[in-house]
């Protein structure tokens, strides 16, 4: 049991870590430009992909370096061409442009490799138990990714509290329109922060690819709770991403780690009772709700606190 | 005899910022009455504390003796208090009749009726015509809001905030960015549209403040330095230094 | 007012009631006449699929167009509908209730009604990006708990029923498709004519007015939330109608009917249409079913084009087809619209060719990793070409960039057109 607790809270942590390295992109990009990046799952499938592809050309660790680089010139041109052109139509329009993109790439990403998972394997290097916890196994490759996360985490704390750059994103955070005021280079800005942004979630992707499944659905299937993760936390405040990011991917994990029902708890209903609502509902494991719990967790905070927990504005 | 609108020891801060302390005023019924002052003074956050865009930090607010300190903005509508807006804000895709008609609307009584058509509804349909002319844009009637004249979209904002009959009429700045002759009429308009109501407007214009108030209150740094008839505010030393200067028109 | 003026304005206003109704009596005609002149199987079935379509469209566009709201779960009424539709047909099958099929839709409506009442209030507590945001976190809840739910939504296969099950009206079985087609046109019409009607009530008005100014609208009486509840409400209904003649047609309901891919579609439909005009989204309705019918047989890759075309018109036409339409109407008013069509026909060239070259580009990456699936020929105008040639490259790369660089000088040729076109416009009047 405990050993279950310690290795779900080390998943939990790194899962909650990988999120956060996405939503804290996201947040950013719209706090500065007021537009929700959609596509900004599809620019982590992306990362993994390039990952994938470059390491079998050549090897993991240039991959690791090059392959975010691409995805944030891809990203840097959605900004410059897309976006840019589209800013005047409105915020919906900007939503409904990376929505279409997020559409695109993942069409464009089963076409080129299928969609079927590929085999992204860890690297040999890293291909071997960490510690081990009671009976099992901690693979080293998570330690590096949990390291990978912390080490970023701590760069764009200083990058947002020590440099030029950062004091006026910070500023961005909080008074958006001020960024109107900067004077020149606003769209140079806008481009390098959807840039940075993008390429912080290629990263996140080309890492998190040998662990979890390199797929075409990945962006699909992580999209809708990285939404969760910012509403929950409040819209444009990183604070609040944090707190979302662990405790979604808390939740996550040990949901999917217990595989308790309401059965094994209470013991089986009478089997008498045909199918119904109720034997559902007795029936189903932790482990099998556990990809709705985010969206509960939404649907709580909507009522009991509609801007999220750190949230202080309005859209 | 209830003040129409009375403010008693209201304070607002965003943060660490005071912006508005110890705010006391009260405006009788029927009063046309001016709030003046520098940039950056807080009349615009005194309006919107009134009319319930923000609450207050501490203090109380009263409309026809009922508080309404914290309640939102709608409540405090139906309550019979409307304002206009600094930054015109009206519904720019739909046509300078139907923003007329929407302002109608709520007060004719139709609420959420999504079973009657708003084109038979004849009190409706009257007192859109009536305001429409009132404020002269009955020619305009079919084009969209976004598509008139600055001053046109002055006066459809004027026009929107009466229509509902409210009582207690807050414009704030109303006759911003306009021509000496487009004021003259948006002054004369707004006296023939608040006759017997209470008029409570912000305003930079002097000729506008002083030929239209009954009385005027002087808001510097947030709190209020001087209240009463435009000949007392002209003479008041106080309000010369911080504002008016040495001549006032 | 003149009295000339006046009775201008009067006579403009009785033309334009007339045409009006004129309108909508040509489009029942055509929707009853239509299985005559195309009587074929396919067609039928085209016409059933883009008849719900419409009314799936219209109900979404309540909610964008209308009010404001963006939504990306928009999917889970249409399916609630369809599911709750194909349980209540099972229940008067077995217990043999006096409900003839026609009344079906409404308790697919009812369905969809019920969950919008439930959760419409905590979810249109927000507007803007946070509702589309918990739209999609709300469809993607009610997606997964489906599958859960085994008793209710069937898993994965779905729950089926029998349409010709129930007690007949007017001696129809409902078992051919013919039939089918009727009772979906007779929902459309009463369903597009009660969604315009909805537009012309004071709520209806209302709820525009929240689209273009939600805090004005408080200071004009209303609360801006219970009317979002209420388009919200609305709009479930109707989509509701839609899932449950879905239901009828395919005499199923799965969880597909609920999914992302479902409310992507009708989003897709609704905003290609254009969501300014009560039309649009019947415009788009169309040309989505049609897309979705005819590129499925002839690429794989067909969600792709869907996602470049809706791509294009966010870019390029934010207002939709039927802006685009519409606002060449004061050029026609003003007779100055055959100005501008010469250079329409001169852009129409290179933008075709950049159309073909990027059309080659995709399929040829289709086919070359996609290995084994129809050789490796691509038909694209009647010119095969081979997937692996180099010369396809060469071809692909030649039309999209000739046909980039070309088409941009023609359409600066079509802009300087319709300014003047537009100018004349002006002259005369019909343009503000």
């Amino acid at each position: 049991m405990l050993e279950l607790i310690v290795i779900s809270t080390l998943n939990g942590v790194l899962f909650g870590m990988l999120l956060f390295l996405l939503s804290s992109g996201l947040t950013v990009i719209f706090s500065m430009m007021g537009v929700l990046n959609f596509a900004h799952a599809s620019f982590y499938m992306l990362g993994a992909f390039f990952g994938y592809q470059l390491t079998k050309w050549i090897g993991f660790w240039p991959a690791l370096v090059l392959a975010p680089l691409l995805v944030g010139a891809v990203g840097m041109a959605v900004e410059r061409y897309g976006l840019r052109n589209t800013h005047k139509h409105g915020h919906v329009a900007e939503l409904l442009l990376t929505f279409g993109l997020a559409f695109a790439i993942e069409e464009i990403v089963s076409m080129i490799w299928g969609k079927s998972p590929v085999d992204y394997r860890v690297p040999t290097a890293l291909d071997f138990p960490a510690f081990t916890v009671f009976s099992t196994n901690y693979p080293a490759y998570k330690i590096f990714m949990l390291a990978v996360s912390v080490a970023i985490f701590v760069a764009l704390l200083i990058a947002l509290k020590r440099t030029r750059v950062g004091l006026i994103v910070q500023a961005a955070l909080t008074y958006p329109s001020m960024v109107g005021h900067l004077g020149h280079n606003v769209g140079r800005v806008f481009m390098l922060v959807f840039g940075v942004g993008s390429a912080l979630a290629g990263l996140a992707g080309v890492i998190a690819g040998p662990s979890l499944v390199t797929q075409s659905d990945m962006a699909a299937f992580l999209g809708p709770i990285l939404f969760v993760v910012i509403v929950f936390g409040g819209l444009g405040s990183l604070p609040g991403a944090f707190i979302a990011s662990l405790l979604i991917g808390l939740i996550q994990t040990f949901a999917v780690a217990l595989n308790g029902s309401l059965a094994s708890v209470f013991g089986p209903l009478d089997p008498n009772l045909g199918p119904s609502v109720l034997t559902d509902v007795w029936n189903v494991t932790i482990a099998q709700i556990a990809p709705i719990l985010p969206y509960v967790l939404l649907v709580l905070i909507l009522i009991v606190r509609p801007m999220g927990l750190l949230g202080t504005r309005e859209t | 005899m209830t003040a129409a609108i009375e403010i008693k020891d209201v304070q607002k801060s965003f943060g660490n910022v005071h912006i508005i302390r110890d705010l006391n005023l009260s405006i009788a019924k029927g009063e046309r009455h001016a709030v003046i002052g520098p940039n950056g003074a807080g009349k615009s956050t005194t309006f919107n504390l009134i009319s319930g865009h923000i609450k207050p930090s501490s203090g109380e607010i009263r409309l026809n003796g009922d508080v309404i300190s914290g309640l939102r903005p709608f409540e405090i509508n139906r309550r019979g208090l409307s304002r206009s807006f600094q930054v015109t804000n009206v519904f720019a895709k739909m046509t300078v009749w139907e923003n007329v008609r929407c302002a109608v609307l709520w007060a004719t009584g139709h609420r959420y009726a999504f079973w009657k058509n708003v084109d038979h509804l004849p009190e409706v349909k009257r007192r859109t015509a009536e305001i429409l002319d009132d404020i002269h844009l009955s020619h305009r009637r079919d084009v969209p809001a976004g598509l008139l004249t600055y001053a046109e979209q002055r006066e459809l904002e004027i026009g929107i905030t009466i229509a509902g009959g409210a009582s207690v009429i807050m414009l704030d700045e109303p006759t911003a960015g306009m021509s000496h002759a487009e004021t003259d009429r948006a002054v004369a308009l707004i006296r023939r549209l608040t006759e017997g109501r209470t008029l409570v407007i912000v305003e930079h214009d002097m000729s506008v403040v002083f030929g239209l108030a009954d009385r005027i209150s002087v808001l510097v740094y947030g709190q209020i330095i001087a209240s009463g008839t435009p000949q007392e505010i002209r003479g008041n030393r106080k309000v010369k230094e911080a504002y008016l200067g040495e001549e006032a028109h | 007012m003149s009295e000339v003026t006046a009775a201008h304005e009067v006579k403009e206003r009785s033309e334009g009631r007339v045409l009006f109704y004129a309108t909508w009596l040509i489009a029942a005609i055509a929707l009853i006449l239509l299985p005559l002149i195309f009587s074929s199987g396919g067609s039928l079935t085209s016409f059933s699929l883009i008849g719900i379509a419409i009314i799936f469209a219209l109900s979404y566009n309540i909610l964008l167009g209308q009010t404001g709201l963006l939504s990306f779960g928009h999917a889970v009424h249409y399916g609630l509908g369809g599911f709750l539709a194909v349980h209540v047909m099972n229940a008067v099958a077995n217990h043999d209730w006096p409900i003839p099929l026609p009344f079906i839709p409404l308790a697919g409506g009812i369905g969809g009604l019920a969950f919008a009442i439930l959760v419409g209030w905590v979810m249109t507590k927000r507007a803007g990006t946070a509702f589309a945001m918990i739209s999609l976190g709300i469809g993607e809840l009610v997606a997964s708990s489906s599958l859960i739910l085994r008793s209710v939504f069937g898993g994965e296969s779905g729950i089926t029923t029998d349409r010709t099950a129930l007690p007949h009206m007017f001696g129809w079985t409902f078992g051919p498709q013919r039939q089918v087609y009727y009772l979906i046109a007779f929902w459309v019409m009463v369903s597009a004519i009660a969604m315009y009607a909805l537009t012309r009530t004071p709520l209806g008005r209302i709820c525009n007015a929240v689209r273009d100014n939600p805090e004005r609208v408080e200071f004009i009486g209303y609360d801006p939330h219970v009317v979002r509840y209420f388009a919200y409400g609305f709009a479930g209904f109707f989509a509701g109608v839609a899932g449950g003649l879905t239901a009828i047609n395919f005499e199923i309901a799965n969880a597909a009917y609920l999914g992302a891919t479902q409310s992507g579609l009708v989003l897709f439909a609704a905003f290609i249409g254009g969501t300014a005009y009560f039309f649009g989204p019947i415009l788009g309705a169309i040309l989505v079913t049609y897309l979705q019918l005819g590129l499925t047989n002839v690429t794989t890759v067909w969600q792709l084009y869907f996602g470049i075309i809706f791509i294009g018109i966010v870019m390029f036409a934010p207002g939709g087809i039927a802006r685009l339409l519409m606002m060449h109407r004061p050029l026609i008013r003003a007779g100055s619209w055959l100005s501008v069509i010469p250079s329409y026909l001169v852009a129409a060239l290179p933008t075709l060719a950049l159309a073909l070259g990027v059309i080659l580009a995709i399929e040829t990456v289709a086919h070359y990793t996609t290995t084994g699936s129809e050789g490796n020929v691509i038909n694209l105008v009647g010119i095969p070409f081979n997937a692996t040639a180099p010369t396809t490259w060469l071809a692909a790369a030649v039309l999209v960039i000739g046909g980039f660089l070309i088409a941009r000088i023609t359409w600066r040729r079509v802009v300087e057109a319709w300014d003047r076109a537009a100018g004349v416009a002006r002259d005369r009047g019909y343009l503000a």
